[in-house]
């Protein structure tokens, strides 16, 4: 009889666990015993981080995009739609274009994060960002049409996709304006939700002091609590308004709708058990990435690491054995410190990160890594 | 505010064991957002920081908490939205 291992999401987390899943069943793919699908609503493998670069002007939105058929193995069966229920029962899962619903044996949530900026007035109007392939588009041509003014960037909800994101954006605007001999005219505040300037201390203590010898202004405890577009201000729950000539926002984030009709968590997050990855209360079915509430960052790297504990512990209840691979909290992120310095941090449940000195040696290999993720992607990298 | 066990009684709960900092304040910070005023929230943490930045944010955004109970492997907080 075959089993059917099902993916929901087609991001970092789930190509890369179909790909290494299709490397290690080989044999029982070839027999017949093992069907992967992976399921995902759009044709397109997407590669987020690129878009904080579109911003800039330094890559184009295609640079992020790639058929998911071209990065996933032969191996894999794609089904383009989008899962809307689960039936535990009787293990199937329902579609929205399909008539019949899918099976499945082993279920796999990787459902990632969504933007929800509407849930601050406002915000969807006035607020850009790098989180989707248009806005960075729009922010390019919003910086683009400036000659001076006051940027904002706010950190308006967590947890949100890539933590360094928000400071990487503000050292490279920074960098840029200087480069161009602009940044005179310019003002730059970060805004951010608690009384740090990042939600990890330790990263909070390296960027500080970097952040205040640049000449950029620093608002914390400011959680958005409005925007108004005609008069440029955004104000903050604690009191705090302030203007802008443009602002560019971390806009709230939600986990897919599909977690929560299928109840598995508030939100849109799948509770896990942070080791091995099982939902909470549910038989056979895992989650991984930005879905899986595990307490490490909605970070590629992580989705990745989680990605391969995941198809080990599957490959080994498929062959009878005890799953022993647990995942440690392993994430890795390179952070840009302007347009041609970046540092480097790698951390796990134990380990916090510990940002070393920004050199340009970094930040080409953060470039380098851009370029070879369609290898990750993969299963190769 | 008292640290020891309380009795308040809570509208609506947010229990945020297992998030590390920043998270439980984050999780009440949405919450707030989300209530009428005059609701009073239960934030259940085990994250060690949470007593303070709960108490830091609530004083800065002019919210009140009511009471912090050390239940030994979490914590309670009342918070009352203002």
């Amino acid at each position: 009889m075959t089993e059917h291992i099902a993916i929901v999401g087609g991001g970092t987390g789930g190509t890369v666990l179909a790909n290494t899943l299709a490397e290690k069943l080989d044999a029982e793919l070839a027999a017949g015993e093992v069907e992967i699908t992976l399921f995902n609503d759009d044709e397109d493998h997407v590669y987020k981080p690129v878009w904080l670069y579109v911003a800039f002007g330094q890559r184009e939105p295609a640079d992020g995009r790639r058929p998911l058929r071209e990065v996933v193995d032969d191996r894999v069966t794609i089904r383009q739609d989008y899962v809307v229920d689960v039936d535990y029962e009787r293990k199937k899962l329902e579609l929205v274009d399909a008539i019949d619903p899918a099976p499945y044996d082993k279920l796999v949530v990787a459902t990632g994060a969504q933007l929800e900026p509407e849930r601050v007035p406002g915000l969807a109007e006035a607020g850009h960002h790098f989180y989707s392939e248009e806005g960075a588009q729009a922010l390019r041509d919003g910086l683009l049409g400036m000659d001076g003014g006051h940027i904002v960037l706010s950190v308006v909800g967590t947890p949100h996709m890539c933590p360094a994101a928000p400071l990487e954006f503000t050292f490279m605007i920074d960098d840029w304006l200087r480069e161009r001999g602009r940044r005179e005219a310019f003002d730059i505040t970060y805004t951010y939700p608690i009384m740090r300037v990042h939600g990890n201390e330790h990263i909070a203590e390296w960027a500080d002091p970097r952040l205040r010898e640049r000449d950029i202004g620093i608002e914390t405890m400011f959680n958005a609590e409005a925007v108004d577009p005609e008069a440029q201000t955004i104000t903050s729950m604690e009191g705090t308004e302030l203007d802008y000539d443009l602002l560019v926002a971390i806009p709230p984030h939600t986990g897919s709708d599909f977690i929560e009709s299928a109840g598995l968590g508030d939100g849109g997050w799948v509770d896990v058990d942070k080791h091995t990855l099982e939902a909470v209360g549910f038989d056979d079915v895992y989650a991984i990435g930005d879905a899986a509430k595990t307490g490490v960052p909605k970070a590629g790297s992580a989705a990745h690491y989680q990605a391969n504990v995941v198809a080990q512990r599957l490959a080994s209840e498929l062959r009878g054995q005890p799953a022993t691979a647990v995942y440690g909290g392993k994430t890795i992120c390179f952070i840009e410190t302007g347009m041609d310095n970046a540092t480097f941090v790698e951390f796990d449940y134990e380990r916090p990160p510990e940002p070393s000195e920004p050199t340009r040696a970094m930040h080409w290999s953060k470039l380098a890594y851009n370029e070879s993720y369609w290898l990750t992607a993969r299963g190769l990298l | 505010m008292t640290t020891s066990q309380n009795h308040t009684e809570a509208d609506t709960t947010v229990d945020a064991r297992g998030a590390t900092c920043p998270g439980p304040l984050m999780d009440l910070i949405s919450e707030i957002r989300a209530v009428d005023t005059g609701t009073v929230i239960a934030l259940l943490s085990d994250a060690e920081k949470s007593p303070t930045e709960v108490q830091e944010w609530a004083d800065e955004s002019g919210n009140e908490v009511l009471d912090i109970a050390d239940k030994g492997d979490h914590y309670r907080i009342h918070v009352t939205k203002r």
